[in-house]
């Protein structure tokens, strides 16, 4: 018996030092704290401390790459965030799996008032009655090039399989984004689960490899700024840095479509404090506050507030951070696959990543 | 306090961060997403995508790690005949860039090779044609080379440093000449050094996915990209660990061939 009190006293003594530890870090502001999980680099970090001066709230901000690397933590409920920031799919698939708490809008004031009403109609496609989802960012993917380097017009998928730029072309190294301009370039939808058009679509994929230089996600930026390659497929919000950068960059949305997205702020059913949770997105909705962000990260921001406070006329006019949807037809936002559709996906995807 | 006492921080540790973690990884790779038991997750190492991945890192890492012998062996010969002081400034040398962040050093080397680094701009200034580096498994290679060079000069040099002076000098007596005091007393003699230090290189050359994603460009898939894509991307821990478990294998057989060569337990390792 005393043999095991040896044993026993340090581990509690090791385990109460690890529990004081765990206490301590997470000393709560005068008003509690809320936990967030948003994008890598997706928020301008003065906004934080501004919110935390003025609420007394205390923000623990957690970042995360991708929608997929977010879902399972969210899911196991093992860390629990007060509010999450996931793209249009994974919304869907978090409101299908039961994990999101329904978000009382009369909390939230400047959602309503500020949020564009386009944005809350286009969040339809993934949150059918808007009663999950705030819009906070959203954009288009398309065409960045160097036009030092190219001296075709640009506005066709097509050039992404044009030889005379093997070597040059940078591709997005995410499932859905990839198979989402070989389906588009095919004139199908980029949420098509038909056996065919997904084979074609592999086909097409495969036979550009050897044209492309490397599959990357964030680092399209620095590699169009520093003239490393003349076309890359980009996230609209991103164009606008590089083009700041670097002026020889133009981006282009290609005429057979492409993706509009959604990032949207969304409260998790678990969440430990829902009412600070809507206090922060009340405040990322005011429109000074949406400016900050948007010169800060140069994401197309829903908040038309925020958009009649941009003093720069090219920028709040600007056909890259604001364009006008109307003029395309064949613009879709991605749905949720389901468990199958995904697996099917990431199979050819494999496929073509180990040809 | 007697001796097992003092332990104990050490088995909380194994037992908080290596022996659960394991019991998890086996667990998610015999289930299935339904947590019925099932062979499936290993038993894909047989489809074309993995099994080109799995043998590609195989290649790559054995060819790393015969560079890093050939570079790492003469060195340490030249470190042990060494005087003291100018060889652990030579250690030095060789341990410093470790103090620097892997991922910092593998993206030096990116700024190095790529199209329009800093050794084509060299190149095109001497107006030679420019070389296409990166992203190539070569690129891949020179990483591991790299990175895990010190890794390998370090157990070899111990383990050369510590053989007797006398024993090579008897040797000579008895008439071999250098030739063979080499191939008969100094390298069977430094085998426990080498055994370590091919393990300490091959095995996080095959399991990487950190090299071939910044220097391949994502365009080579090896088998530890494939683990990596199936717990952050597609979300199947089931496959990922199926997979780690192949893995593992390959590992085991490697820790075999080292137990059975190193019985003296002389491993010289760091």
């Amino acid at each position: 018996m005393k043999r095991k009190c040896k044993i026993l006293i340090p581990l509690i003594l090791g385990m109460s030092m690890f529990a004081l530890t765990a206490c301590g870090s997470g000393q709560s502001g005068a008003n509690g704290e809320v936990i967030v999980y948003n994008w890598g680099e997706y928020i301008d970090p003065d906004v934080i401390s501004s919110f935390e001066e003025e609420t007394g709230i205390r923000v623990i901000y957690d970042e995360f790459e991708t929608n997929e690397i977010m879902y399972p933590k969210v899911e196991a409920g093992a860390s629990a965030y007060d509010v999450v920031c996931p793209s249009d799919y994974m919304i869907r698939k978090m409101i299908d799996n039961d994990l999101l708490a329904k978000i009382d809008f009369d909390h939230i004031p400047n959602a309503k008032a500020h949020i564009g009403q386009q944005y809350y109609e286009q969040s339809r496609e993934f949150d059918p009655t808007n009663e999950y989802s705030i819009p906070y960012c959203w954009g288009t993917v398309g065409i960045l090039y160097n036009k030092t380097m190219v001296a075709q017009p640009v506005d066709s998928w097509n050039i992404l399989w044009d030889e005379t730029y093997a070597d040059s072309i940078l591709m997005q190294d995410s499932v859905r984004d990839a198979f989402m301009v070989a389906l588009k370039r095919d004139g199908a939808s980029m949420n098509t689960l038909d056996e065919t058009q997904l084979q074609a679509a592999k086909e097409a994929l495969i036979a550009q490899k050897p044209l492309v230089q490397a599959y990357v996600i964030d680092q399209v930026r620095d590699k169009m700024i520093g003239g490393e390659a003349a076309i890359g497929v980009i996230y609209s919000g991103e164009a606008i840095y590089t083009q700041r950068e670097n002026p020889d960059l133009e981006y282009v949305i290609p005429k057979e479509g492409t993706n509009v997205w959604i990032d949207s702020w969304v409260i998790p059913k678990n969440a430990p404090n829902p009412e600070n949770a809507e206090k922060f997105i009340d405040y990322m909705c005011r429109p000074d506050i949406a400016l900050k962000n948007f010169e800060y990260i140069t994401y197309s921001t829903p908040n038309e507030g925020a958009r009649e406070l941009i003093e720069d006329e090219d920028i709040k006019n600007s056909p890259i951070a604001f364009p006008d949807l109307s003029q395309y037809d064949n613009l879709e936002t991605y749905s949720y696959l389901g468990e199958e559709g995904d697996a099917l996906y990431s199979e050819l995807w494999k496929e073509v990543k180990s040809e | 306090m007697n001796k097992k006492t003092l332990s104990f921080p050490y088995l909380f540790w194994a037992g908080a961060f290596i022996v659960i973690p394991l019991c998890m990884v086996f667990y998610y790779g015999i289930t299935d997403k339904t947590g019925a038991f099932t062979l499936e997750n290993i038993i894909t190492i047989a489809t074309q995508e993995h099994c080109k991945a799995l043998l590609l890192s195989i290649e790559l890492s054995l060819i790393s790690t015969i560079l890093c012998f050939l570079l790492a062996y003469p060195l340490a010969m030249i470190l042990t005949g060494m005087e003291v002081n100018t060889h652990s400034f030579i250690v030095l040398i060789f341990i410093l860039p470790m103090w620097m962040n892997f991922l910092l050093r593998t993206l030096a080397w990116q700024t190095l090779l790529e199209k329009t680094g800093v050794i084509n701009s060299i190149l095109g200034f001497l107006h030679l044609p420019a070389l296409e580096l990166i992203n190539t498994p070569g690129a891949i290679v020179l990483g591991m080379v790299y990175n895990f060079l010190p890794f390998m000069v370090l157990p070899i040099y111990n383990a050369l440093a510590k053989i007797d002076k006398n024993v090579i000098n008897a040797a000579r007596d008895l008439g071999a000449n250098g030739i063979q005091t080499f191939l008969r007393i100094t390298l069977p003699l430094s085998l426990p050094g080498i055994i370590s230090g091919v393990t300490m290189v091959f095995i996080p050359a095959l399991t990487t996915f950190v090299i071939s994603t910044l220097l391949g460009g994502s365009k080579i898939l090896l088998i530890g990209n494939v683990i990596e894509q199936e717990f952050t991307q597609t979300g199947n821990w089931h496959l990922g660990s199926g997979l780690s478990i192949v893995l593992m294998i390959f590992i085991l057989i490697n820790m075999i061939l080292e137990a059975v060569f190193d019985q003296e337990g002389e491993g010289a390792s760091l």
